[in-house]
């Protein structure tokens, strides 16, 4: 412990009361300036990653479905255009991925001026991605825009970048619990008379629920830890955040500690609703 | 009923079906037997299209079955089938397998669906179990609730496909004492089976297949007395010895 | 033709998609090849990449050798190249099924030492290198296969011991592998590089690399032993029964009769969770080491080749995809045995 004291650390938790002194880039719900706590901070960092981590999950789940049931689909094209992006996707980083979309997102997109504008009101630039809000309309001012609703370059590659992640391995569950049910259950609706459509709505893709949603959760977790990478970025989630507060304090153990205090508590719920849901709903 | 004319079935390069011809009346049961790989279970699944037909033709209560679906959703209405695995939805009660396909596809209202299912269920003898779960039910049980799943259909037609193969012993007779009971009642049937004693019974004729081709076809009576191939004499020798 | 028409035009609808499909497949296609190949600058001109419409692959052109090997001397280059092609080789060797005999570990011993050597240099004439000036695919290379070296016994015991009857083992077991898999690799990587200097004696210092190895050990070792366990799982009881009737010790009975079973099931999943690994050694950028990612991403910082990202990142992937992709053939392969 020589050692500690040779550094000066000053152990214990009460630093997080006092003033953080850093601005923090965006905050999904909370306000926050640089005379908030430490412990403020880290909770805006704490809500940023949840905001990423749930819109990540939902973008994932429905482009993972889709491209699992294209690779289910008759048409050949469909198959291998989602089989070569699920064999793309999984064998390449996921930070690489990362980089990859932040350099299309500020290397890609023109200035603010020449902004791709697809809809009106909604602008593409390389510093960011503007809607119009309920109360006003993006405007472009100098060499950037004010006002509607504004998605960082970070946060939009960091959200492209999870979720087309994220997609590749879910699709591949997707495909394998619906490939997972009985052929015979198959032949018995068509025999019944029941359309393929009918068939896979009434009796494959309930069955096939029961296989995919462990594996699934499982993914949506891996997702959350994923947005871990934030730092990486530039992006305000909660490891940037204690990264930055672990610099500045120099109070390296507590930092770490809340880390992972709470991941830790996000994947015991997750496992912990996985339980449940085998017990209850798992088949009878 | 069921008219087959030259029919010929290859799954990949190799020919599963030969030059097939088979008329089924209505009323009529037949049953087909024979050694595995014959291609008895091949046979009656080209009557409800579950395989297609490379050449020849098809046809079932005057409807040709083609590639166009149609055809094949006109015929599934009115044939029944039983499967060796009873491939009931686990994830539905029995009640709930039993009123399935008259909701979705005849569109019959619940409540007569219902009641449908309850009457069938009591012609198989258990109607207390429409509640439970197939897992929670025997054998024997299973696959008295899928015969009771198709008869809900009122189809012309039943297809079984070795229905008592995969069960236990003492549960076989309980489903064939119901096969014979529809049979009574003046249901067309074809069934592919080894139960031999059901054959002499209840069949109006046996065919027998080796190989992909109809061998024999004779009304049991004949068949199990005098076989006229020395394939069939070898596969009863075979079936009936033991 | 008949293929033609069964899986792209079975009906008008599914027809039209198809067509539709085609055209805007064809579109991408060419605009890819017309940017990746025709208007492509390959020379290392950054004024011509940035005048040309193209790709600028002149970036790695000119920077393939940091890229490569990082801050390697570079006369030198010829080691970790060498060193490169030993780890692949060794790599490849492990993958061919009659090779699984004990003296496979032997061969890693020896394999992993002779790589060391090269790399470190100081015997046999060979210059010494010190381990901050390695860098790029190598250092990509050595953290996993360092990592799995060192993870792959430890996961053993750690599931055997997750199975063992001493509670406080089990709790021990448990207790790591649930908190190791329920937090990211970054904060155990944060963990190695942040606190582990803190627990030394004063004076004494821990090398960056060491410390990233370390983590991607511990990190690797419970996800490894996740995998271990389920093919502890797998294997019927009958097996435990007859080596318990065969009256064999613990130790015994589950290096001769337990293991070898449950290390041949586990093939498929263990190769994947090595594909893993080696994804995850890019986030050793995080902490300041310089693996492949790390060594594209600082070519870019030099002012001339500014503004080339996408195409540095997309060789980034591509070099990855080739090793990861390769395994997971290898891995794919063994589930139609």
């Amino acid at each position: 412990m020589a050692n500690l004291e040779e550094r000066r650390i000053a152990s214990g938790f009460g630093f997080l009361n006092r003033e953080a002194g850093f601005e923090i880039g965006e905050s999904a719900f909370l306000r926050y300036g640089a005379a908030d706590s430490y412990l403020r901070a880290l909770f805006v960092g704490l809500t940023n990653t949840l905001l990423v981590a749930a819109i990540g999950v939902v973008l994932a789940t429905i482009l993972g479905t889709f491209i699992g049931l294209c690779r289910l689909a008759k048409n050949f094209l469909l198959r291998t255009l989602s089989g070569a992006y699920i064999e793309f996707i999984r064998n390449v980083p996921l930070l690489v991925q990362l980089f990859f979309w932040y350099a299309v997102i500020t290397e890609g997109l023109p200035g603010a001026r020449e902004a791709l504008s697809p809809l009106p009101g909604v602008f593409l630039s390389n510093r960011g991605i503007f809607f119009p809000s309920l109360s006003s309309v993006p405007e472009l001012q100098g060499f950037n825009f004010a006002g509607g609703f504004a998605i960082s370059p970070e946060f939009a590659a960091l959200l492209a970048g999870l979720a087309t992640y994220t997609a590749a391995f879910i699709a591949e569950i997707v495909r394998a619990g619906i490939q997972a049910v009985d052929r015979g259950q198959n032949e018995a609706a068509h025999a019944l008379g029941l359309t393929r459509a009918q068939a896979t709505r009434l009796v494959i893709l309930p069955q096939a629920l029961r296989v995919i949603v462990p594996p699934m959760t499982s993914q949506y977790l891996n997702l959350t830890k994923n947005s871990s990478l934030a730092v990486a970025i530039g992006y305000p989630d909660l490891v940037s955040i204690a990264n930055t507060t672990m610099n500045q304090t120099g109070q390296a153990i507590e930092g770490i500690a809340v880390i992972m205090a709470v991941y830790l508590t996000i994947s015991l719920s997750i496992s912990a609703f996985m339980n449940w849901y085998n017990a209850h709903v798992a088949f009878k | 009923m069921i008219e087959m004319s030259q029919v010929n079935k290859y799954f990949g390069a190799f020919q599963v079906l030969k030059d097939v011809n088979l008329a089924v009346g209505r009323g009529e049961k037949v049953v087909v037997c024979g050694p595995s790989g014959s291609g008895k279970s091949t046979l009656i699944r080209l009557v409800n299209r579950l395989e297609t037909h490379q050449s020849g033709r098809v046809v079932v209560d005057g409807v040709e079955l083609t590639e166009d679906p149609r055809t094949v959703d006109r015929v599934r209405r009115e044939v029944g089938m039983v499967f060796q695995s009873f491939n009931l939805f686990p994830h539905l009660t029995v009640l709930e397998n039993l009123t399935l396909a008259p909701i979705w596809v005849q569109r019959v209202p619940k409540k007569e669906a219902e009641d449908t299912a309850m009457h069938f269920l009591a012609r198989v003898r258990i109607p207390e179990q429409a509640a439970k779960y197939p897992s929670q039910l025997s054998g024997g049980q299973q696959q008295r609730v899928a015969i009771a799943r198709a008869l809900c259909m009122k189809p012309k037609l039943m297809l079984f496909d070795e229905p008592t193969s995969a069960l236990d012993p003492e549960m076989i007779k309980e489903v064939l004492d119901v096969m014979v009971e529809l049979a009574r009642e003046g249901m067309t049937m074809v069934v592919v089976t080894h139960e031999m004693g059901f054959a002499r019974t209840v069949a109006d004729r046996v065919v027998f297949m080796d190989g992909g081709r109809i061998v024999e076809a004779a009304p049991p009576a004949d068949f199990f007395s005098a076989p006229r191939t020395d394939r069939a004499k070898l596969f009863l020798s075979q079936v009936l010895g033991h | 033709m008949k293929w033609l028409r069964d899986n792209l035009f079975p009906g008008w609808v599914s027809g039209v998609f198809s067509a539709l499909l085609i055209v805007i497949l064809a579109k991408s296609l060419f605009a890819f090849v017309d940017w990746a190949f025709l208007e492509a600058v390959w020379r290392p001109d950054p004024n011509a990449c940035r005048a040309a419409k193209g790709a600028c692959w002149g970036l790695i052109t000119e920077k393939h050798r940091f890229i490569l090997f990082g801050t390697y001397p570079y006369e030198q280059h010829w080691r970790p190249a060498a060193a490169c092609v030993l780890l692949i080789a060794l790599w490849t060797f492990s993958a061919i099924r009659a090779f699984w005999k004990w003296w496979l570990a032997l061969v890693w011993f020896f394999g992993l030492a002779l790589i060391g050597m090269l790399m470190w240099g100081g015997v046999f004439g060979l210059p010494y290198v010190e381990n901050e000036r390695w860098g790029g695919l190598i250092l990509t290379l050595l953290l996993s296969t360092f990592g799995v070296a060192f993870a792959f016994p430890l996961s053993i015991l750690l599931a055997l011991g997750r199975r063992s009857d001493m509670p406080m083992i089990r709790a021990l077991c448990v207790g790591y592998i649930e908190l190791i898999r329920g937090v990211p690799l970054i904060s155990v990587l944060f963990m190695a590089s942040v606190m582990l200097p803190l627990f030394l004696p004063s004076g004494m210092t821990i090398d960056k690399m060491v410390r990233a190895q370390l983590a991607i050990v511990m990190f690797a070792a419970a996800y490894l032993a996740e995998v271990v366990r389920g093919g502890l799982q797998s294997i019927p009881r009958g097996q435990y029964d007859a080596a318990h009737a065969l009256a064999l010790p613990y130790w015994r009975r589950t290096w001769l009769i337990i293991l070898p079973q449950a290390l041949r099931v586990s093939v498929p999943p263990l190769v994947n969770t090595l594909i893993a690994l080696l994804k995850d050694t890019s986030l050793v950028l995080i902490i300041g080491l310089f693996d492949l990612l790390s060594t594209v991403k600082i070519s870019l910082t030099e002012p001339a080749w500014n503004g080339f990202g996408i195409e540095a990142y997309v060789f980034a992937s591509l070099v990855y995809f080739v090793f990861c992709f390769s395994m997971s053939r290898y891995s794919r392969s063994f589930e139609h045995r």
